[in-house]
């Protein structure tokens, strides 16, 4: 019934579609197995992608060849830059999403690629010859065969949905849960956790008053996520903002003793950075109010998303605190927020390409290695795609280094530190956040891309180069031309900027605080000539490169210094128990992390820098 | 991480054993080896010299004193032990002068080399088989486990305790700039620029106290001013002959500066203690000695011990007491010297246990017999170490933390520069966060998970 299948993956949201994408762009025939082919790339939680971070690794996938920037800006409703107002490292794009376009959009690009074939079914168990795996057994008694299985089972593994004293099986609200994978799993040998998460409640659009909330509009002109020529949004649709008061979290407090987190019956760690509403009254009971954003689900839906009033306490409790809310007064329920509890399988049982350390060409990606969020799952997806189609083929894995991309700072993280709560993106979690903006991930990533074979990134490519091609101009420019008093004094003294005595360098200017070059090209027609000929994106890539030389040249030497340590590879099958001078940690870590490199080996943690003094030695650094 | 491993900076240590002794030498290894010790040293100039040559000159502080005369040998790479261009500086053996030439090194540019850390170059310069590696490889571990022992547990009580309050100041200021950066979105309060100053300056302040106070620990090699003052006659001259005396070897004369005082260093295990023995206490007959009086009490003043000699068969604790009561200062330790107990078999030295004088302070002696004078040294050393087995402190560990300490400062700097200039707060995370680096090679390393933690415990975040 099935045509022999090089890669097979398991699910099919954010992960599950890039994974697909990924390994059938790199040309492998993949099939897509999902429970419900209705559901495909659906957003479980609030219809947005993007984010502080999270915006930094849609541009990411994008520009590897994924999709999940083309869905994005063809169905978003809403775009904002975050942080505009801080340094470009910092620039972080997030977008409203039509939930339905979104993943109609998806699944119409799935459609589309001829690698992809689909098949509606519950995978409940992996099929393994030989310490490798052949394929998948399904709900249904098939097994279909492939040289590579990706898994990505979100919060469907043995879920547990929870609100208030109610609990029952569901891998999201209205499905069911995946049963089978796990218990066969931790019969191999993987050891699995418990997490948690949770949603808060949808909400009827028309029992809303949003002349009493505080108005959020998108940016104008909107921006977008793909380097490819998607369309830019005209019509946008606000967001609105409310608050939490101390009427609201009294009555949510009445349900504190039906919750299943203070009660107990959630086990599963949640993300303290996305705690439930009762969580926050609870933990900074000082504050007075907290602020909720309400989201419009789409263009043509009276559905709305409350972000920030995600909880599972009983559901009539949630509904009275809800109507005690600013604009929120005679609010109609579509339904409930809810807990969802699921099983996760500590990432570092990972090595870098996601494959699992215990069996051959399976891979692992998305929240079953405990991360949370849209943007992570996805990212986690087209690796394991690409690293999935390069093991059939024995090659060399793909690995992003932590300064090449958020995605390698996520991926080497998991798989080396592991993780006790959610994983989420942090530009924090960054080592090299200059290096690793937005604006410049295609020129990170799509030269790599391109070069290990992923297919329909010419276009991305030939854009890299016209991109970079007009910065390099634009900076020798800057670099070499002089401008006069009479050329810029008008302009300098109308933004209240030291004006000229004599002809000085353009670079004297651009670094001026106050100056941006976009601007002197409008005001200063000599400079607006030369820019003329650009791109917008090669103007502000040059700029970037010019304002913050001085610090991205210390992130390259930092770089530099520590990539002497990525390049010094570890054998798979080291015997660290033989080293007795490491210490009895260090042999025991070192023996299930599988470091591919020092470097890698140097950030597993408990780990210390005489343990790695000693790795050097033996092997013979 | 990255400094530790660095193959590309040049680093320097004591190769010789730590502690007092005839000589010492300390080497230089890297690719800047020789500029730098050429930067620091009056005699040829070294950058011109041949390999595997050695030179007569003097190693110069950063003002131009001498700190000693020294005798440096070149090695240029590959023939060196390490590999690389090195240069052997030997010195004379006092501790103080091995520090401070490390240091004036460290100021020079070297870094200070972590444990086994030149083994390891010649290895990766392939000047050792793998089976001397392996020796290596044993080294290093046993180096840095009694490293790791050393680190924090030979930081004196109150010095272990600044750094775990700068640690923690430090990743405080570290969460309020990534909270902005972060969590943009969110319904907190951010901090404000001059919030963020304070904190940075408390910052700078502190980790200035540590570098000072690993200073005070240097001083502590540099010498410990002892006085020893009493009235005439008590036996003082006696006094400081008889704890000279077994030390006479090493000591050296450092020409007073003044006609009165007679200054001698004293070694109590490899400890120096600079012995300064003073004119005689009582009302100024003439002028002239009135000056000198009052330079006793000047040197008194300077002093963080005084060796307070009477004779035992001529004063009263009263007037022991009103002597006390005109020399002592908040920051001066009195031992009390009843001497010539030969003379007076019968005196009871727990008579004068008084306000601020227990009776361990009190160490009867003979100066002229030599009675209890090692009981002497022993209390000596122990106003110094307190309970702490300062003995087996490692040099090299210490001027690592400095080392360590001194980049936190510069990169706190920077970033106060940055906060000053009104630069973007991610633009000073970059230095908070090299900061952050340098000192968890003291602390332990911070990671973005302590920051992280610092935010969530504190900060209502989450949509």
């Amino acid at each position: 019934m099935f045509p022999p299948y090089d890669v097979i993956v398991v699910g099919a949201g954010h992960a599950g579609c890039e994974a697909a994408v990924a390994a059938a762009n790199m040309g492998s025939r993949v099939l897509l197995l999902t429970m419900n082919m209705q559901t495909i790339a659906q957003m479980s939680c609030n219809p947005a992608m993007g984010g502080v971070a999270k915006g930094q690794i849609v541009r990411e996938i994008d520009a590897l060849g994924g999709y999940s920037g083309i869905v994005t800006d063809h169905t978003m409703v809403q775009f904002r830059m975050l942080n505009r107002s801080k340094g470009p490292a910092m620039w972080s794009p997030r977008a409203q999403s039509d939930r339905n376009l979104f993943a109609r959009k998806w699944r119409t690009l799935l459609e589309a690629h001829p690698n992809i074939d689909f098949w509606q079914d519950m995978g409940s168990g992996i099929l393994v010859k030989e310490g490798r795996v052949t394929g998948v057994r399904t709900a249904m008694g098939l097994e279909i065969e492939s040289k590579a299985v990706v898994l990505t089972n979100g919060t469907f593994l043995n879920g547990i949905i929870h609100i208030g004293e109610k609990q029952y099986g569901g891998g999201r609200a209205g499905e069911k849960a995946a049963q089978g994978i796990t218990e066969q799993l931790v019969s191999l040998g993987f050891e699995s956790g418990r997490m948690k998460t949770g949603t808060p409640p949808r909400i009827d659009g028309r029992s809303l008053h949003y002349e009493r909330m505080e108005l959020q509009a998108g940016d104008e002109p909107a921006g977008k996520f793909s380097f490819t020529d998607t369309p830019r949004l005209e019509k946008q649709l606000p967001c609105h903002i409310t608050y939490t008061n101390g009427e609201v979290h009294e009555i949510l407090k009445t349900g504190f003793d039906k919750s299943p987190m203070f009660a107990g019956r959630i086990q599963g760690l949640g993300p303290r950075y996305c705690p439930s509403i009762e969580d926050k009254i609870n933990r900074f009971a000082d504050k007075e109010r907290h602020q909720l954003f309400v989201e419009p689900e789409g263009w043509d839906t009276c559905e709305v998303y409350i972000n920030g009033f995600s909880s599972s306490l009983p559901e009539d409790i949630q509904y009275k605190a809800l109507k005690k809310i600013e604009g929120f007064e005679e609010v109609k329920m579509f339904r409930p927020g809810y807990a969802i509890e699921y099983d996760y399988f500590p990432p570092t049982q990972l090595s870098t390409s996601l494959e699992t350390h215990l069996i051959k060409n399976l891979f692992f990606a998305g929240q079953i290695n405990g991360t949370t969020g849209y943007e992570e799952a996805a990212c986690q997806g087209l690796m394991a795609g690409i690293n999935a189609h390069l093991a059939i083929h024995e090659e060399e894995p793909f690995v992003l280094r932590r300064s090449e991309a958020y995605i390698g700072v996520l991926v080497d993280d998991l798989v080396n530190k592991g993780t006790n709560e959610p994983y989420r993106m942090f530009t924090s979690r960054a080592e090299y956040r200059m290096l690793l903006r937005q604006d410049n991930a295609d020129l990170r990533l799509t030269p790599l891309a391109f070069k290990l074979g992923v297919g329909g990134l010419e276009a991305r490519m030939d854009a890299v180069k016209t991109k970079q091609g007009g910065a390099a101009q634009i900076e020798a420019f800057v670099k070499s031309a002089s401008v006069s008093p009479d050329q810029m004094n008008g302009y300098l003294e109308s933004i209240g900027s030291a004006t000229l005595s004599q002809k000085v360098k353009l670079l004297t200017i651009l670094l001026r605080p106050e100056i941006s070059l976009p601007a002197l090209g409008e005001k200063i027609p000599v400079i607006g000539d030369f820019l003329s000929a650009f791109p917008e994106d090669s103007v502000e890539l040059a700029e970037i490169d010019i304002k913050y030389e001085g610090y991205l040249q210390r992130e390259r030497d930092l770089v530099d210094k520590m990539n002497r340590l990525e390049e010094m590879k570890l054998l798979d099958n080291f015997n660290y128990k033989a080293i007795t001078s490491l210490s009895a940690e260090a042999r025991e870590k070192l023996s299930r992390h599988k470091p591919r490199t020092i470097g890698q080996a140097s950030r597993i943690s408990g780990i210390t820098p005489s343990d790695i003094s000693i790795l050097l030695v033996h092997c013979g650094r | 991480m990255y400094n530790r491993h660095s193959l590309d900076d040049t680093i320097a240590a004591l190769s010789t054993a730590p502690g007092q002794a005839a000589i010492a030498v300390l080497r230089v290894s890297g690719a800047e080896a020789i500029p730098i010790v050429n930067e620091g040293f009056k005699g040829k100039n070294l950058e011109k010299t041949e390999s595997h040559t050695a030179h007569l000159g003097f190693l110069m502080d950063a003002e131009g004193g001498v700190i000693d005369q020294v005798v440096v040998t070149l090695f240029r790479g590959p023939h060196s032990y390490t590999g690389e261009d090195t240069v052997e500086i030997s010195c004379h053996g006092s501790t103080w002068i091995q520090q401070a030439i490390l240091n004036r090194l460290i100021q020079l540019g070297a870094r200070a080399a972590g444990p086994g850390e030149f083994t390891f170059r010649a290895f990766i310069h392939g000047r050792m088989d793998i089976s001397q590696a392996e020796g290596v490889a044993d080294l290093i571990a046993a180096e840095s486990s009694a490293e790791a022992r050393l680190a924090l547990s030979h930081l004196r009580g109150g010095i272990s305790k600044e750094i775990a309050g700068l640690r923690s100041r430090l990743i405080e200021f570290a969460s309020l700039l990534e909270l902005e950066l972060d969590f943009a979105e969110e319904q907190v309060e951010f901090a404000n620029r001059s919030q963020l100053k304070t904190l940075l300056e408390e910052a700078i302040l502190k980790v200035q106290g540590l570098v000072d106070s690993f200073r005070l620990g240097n001083a502590i090699k540099q010498g410990i001013n002892t006085v020893i003052a009493g009235r005439p006659n008590a036996g003082k001259s006696t006094l400081l002959n008889a704890l000279l005396q077994e030390e006479r070897a090493i000591v050296s004369d450092i020409p007073g500066t003044t006609r009165d005082t007679i200054e001698e260093v004293l070694h109590i295990e490899g400890i120096p203690f600079r012995l300064i023995d003073t004119a005689g206490i009582r009302e100024a007959q003439d002028q002239i000695e009135a000056i000198g009086v009052q330079r006793t009490h000047d040197k008194i003043r300077q002093s963080s011990i005084l060796l307070y000699v009477f004779d035992v068969t001529g004063l009263k604790p009263a007037e022991v007491q009103s002597d006390i009561a005109v020399l002592k200062h908040p920051d001066l330790e009195i031992i009390l010297i009843p001497n010539k107990m030969d003379l007076n078999p019968y005196a009871h030295p727990e008579d004068f246990v008084m306000e601020g004088i227990t009776p361990s302070d009190i160490i009867p002696t003979s100066a002229r017999n030599n009675m209890n004078i090692p009981y002497l040294k022993e209390r000596l050393l122990q106003s110094v170490t307190g309970n702490h087995d300062l003995l087996s402190q490692n040099i090299l560990s210490n001027s690592r933390h400095l080392d360590c300490l001194q980049r936190v400062k510069e990169h706190l700097r920077r970033a106060l520069e940055q906060l000053n200039s009104g630069g973007g707060h991610e633009l000073i995370a970059m230095d908070i966060r090299q900061a952050l680096h340098y000192l968890g090679e003291i602390t332990g390393e911070v990671t973005t998970e302590d920051l992280l933690e610092s935010i969530f415990t504190r900060f209502c975040i989450g949509k």
